[in-house]
């Protein structure tokens, strides 16, 4: 469905953040991106939905491929109109419009008027926090509802890929649980392929079909979501545990021993 | 109170056409921050059409206005197009300075075609005079009243209920967002300037009927300047209610004081500014305007 085919990418075509970076969606599946701050992660979602020519950067060499159409030249809203809907890192709500204003704009390019209308009903099921709150002013919303806003904003436009960037940016742990469960249940019901970009690597390793690990704009590992949970620098570095799951203990901690086997 | 009441209701009307210019102030601090100092110029170049389609051509009222529009909105589109559309993702004043320079090329253009001299088509509009009781409606502010009331309902059902102006509202707030649910950013600012100089020519033909037309009929740009900071910059309803305002305000105050003052008169063009002073002390961030959002 989506292939990112060794993209480099330099913003001001000074700074170059990507160094060749390749990456598969496959249909309906749901693939994460984790990695350290500063790594490229977020780079690479805005190489994919376009945004990245808003910012002053360039995708230098490489190319992306959506459903046969190659769309690493396309502006971001002819990428939008092929089935890629972004969602921004940090709750971007239109925060004077009202929960329902901003879920059409979602759906703006659309013109199915039943179609909208059932499709709001779907976001308000999976959300229903968003129903009672329907013309309130959006940016007077809790963190958690402006991200589930977000999210629904995304689905309005009935995308075939959703690329979230960081969800579970800010919220609270019981909240990143139940959000990451409406994620998977929407990719199981709307059978929406997800590119998740994630800090949480437990809670994203959990519902990922797949995963890689980018570090300083490349890819360092991939694999099976439930392989990479197992493999040890995984676990050493992202999931702060050492041998056998046990917590670890930083009087354990020799530094000299803490090398990276993916590095040098 | 004959007299007041008449000073109220023109100054009403004349609150409406500085509304309306307001309005095109508005709709351009909306979609990119910056203040359209060429927003003046367009009311000029309004009288202008309005007094070319009234009297060269003769037709009538509105088929006048609506062909004015249809010269404003190419207008409009060829202005973004040629000279602020290179500018996108430039700071905002360098939009500013486009807009200065705009103002005086739309000066000279005017100059160029229509001469220098003033123009008057006080004949032109129809003479319906509204009376009631004492005192009567004059047919230029009347006329004045009901463009510009339809002007601004249309646009505020534009901007309230059509999808493209939701899209202009999302605009104003967050550029990347909307791009990303796939709005074309550039036609939505193209809309903008076509609206904004709809709006400035129309309040152009009725100020040209009520005064006349000349090239430095674009200072009332200014005047409409201080319509948007009391409205509070990005407010629509805002730039209304201050319009009405400024303009009752501006007529009643000439019509008493004028008279005291040794110099026989003056006091409505700088009444204004007078008003801006006090606000931007006061209220700098106006009346109205949008509220930021604080979560705590």
């Amino acid at each position: 469905m989506l292939q990112v085919n060794n993209i480099e990418v330099a913003y001001m075509s000074v700074i170059r953040v990507l160094h060749g970076v390749s990456l598969t969606v496959d249909d309906g599946k749901i693939v994460a991106l984790i990695g350290a701050n500063g790594g490229g992660k977020t780079t690479t979602l805005k190489s994919i939905s376009g945004l990245l020519k808003t910012e002053e950067g360039e995708i230098t060499s490489g190319n992306i491929i959506f459903n046969n159409h190659r769309i690493d030249k396309y502006h971001p809203e002819s990428i939008a109109g092929l089935g890629i809907s972004q969602v921004m890192e940090g709750r971007r709500v239109l925060e004077h419009l009202s929960v329902e204003e901003n879920l059409n704009i979602g759906a703006y390019r659309r013109n199915d008027r039943a179609g909208i209308k059932s499709d709001l009903d779907m976001v308000f099921n999976y959300f229903p926090k968003l129903k009672d709150f329907r013309r309130r002013t959006s940016g007077y919303l809790s963190g958690g509802e402006q991200q589930m806003l977000v999210i629904g904003r995304a689905m309005m436009a009935r995308p075939k890929l959703m690329l979230l960037d960081e969800p579970s940016l800010g919220l609270a742990p019981l909240f990143v649980h139940e959000i990451f469960k409406i994620i998977k249940k929407i990719n199981a019901e709307q059978k929406v392929a997800i590119l998740l970009v994630e800090q949480n690597v437990r809670a994203a390793f959990g519902i990922a079909d797949y995963g890689y690990v980018m570090e300083n704009g490349r890819i360092v590992l991939d694999g099976p979501a439930d392989k990479l949970r197992d493999n040890e620098d995984v676990k050493e570095f992202y999931l702060g545990l050492s041998t056998v799951g046990s917590q670890k203990s930083f009087r354990d901690i020799k530094h000299y021993r803490r090398r990276k086997r993916w590095l040098s | 109170m004959t007299f007041f009441l008449q000073l109220v209701i023109t100054g009403f009307g004349l609150g409406m056409v500085y509304a309306l210019i307001a309005i095109g102030f508005v709709i351009i601090l909306k979609c990119s921050k910056a203040f359209n100092i060429a927003q003046g110029q367009f009311v000029m170049i309004g009288g202008y059409l309005g007094f070319t389609f009234l009297v060269t051509f003769n037709l009538p009222v509105w088929a006048s206005i609506l062909a004015a529009i249809a010269v404003a909105v190419v207008m409009g589109g060829l202005i973004e197009r040629l000279t602020l559309r290179p500018l996108v993702g430039q700071s905002v004043l360098a939009i500013i300075m486009m807009t200065i320079a705009l103002g005086t090329i739309l000066e000279g253009v005017a100059t160029l075609v229509w001469g220098g001299e003033y123009k008057a088509y006080h004949g032109a509009l129809p003479t319906i005079t509204l009376k009631v009781g004492e005192f009567s409606i004059p047919p230029e502010t009347l006329i004045g009243i009901i463009v510009s009331i339809l002007v601004v309902v249309a646009l505020m059902a534009l901007f309230r209920y059509a999808k493209i102006g939701l899209a202009m509202r999302a605009t104003a707030e967050d550029e990347q967002v909307v791009q990303s649910v796939g709005i074309k950013v550039t036609s939505i600012y193209t809309i903008s300037w076509m609206i904004a100089c709809v709006v400035g020519v129309v309040s152009g033909i009725i100020l040209g009927g009520v005064s006349g037309v000349m090239v430095s009929m674009s200072e009332v740009g200014m005047k409409a300047l201080a319509v948007v900071l009391l409205g509070g910059i990005d407010s629509i309803g805002g730039a209304i209610l201050a319009g009405i305002i400024i303009g009752v305000l501006e007529n009643v105050a000439a019509g008493y004081l004028d008279p005291l003052l040794p110099s026989g008169g003056g006091l409505a063009n700088v009444f204004p500014f007078i008003i801006i002073i006090i606000v931007l002390i006061f209220k700098p961030h106006g009346l109205f305007g949008l509220k930021r959002i604080e979560r705590i």
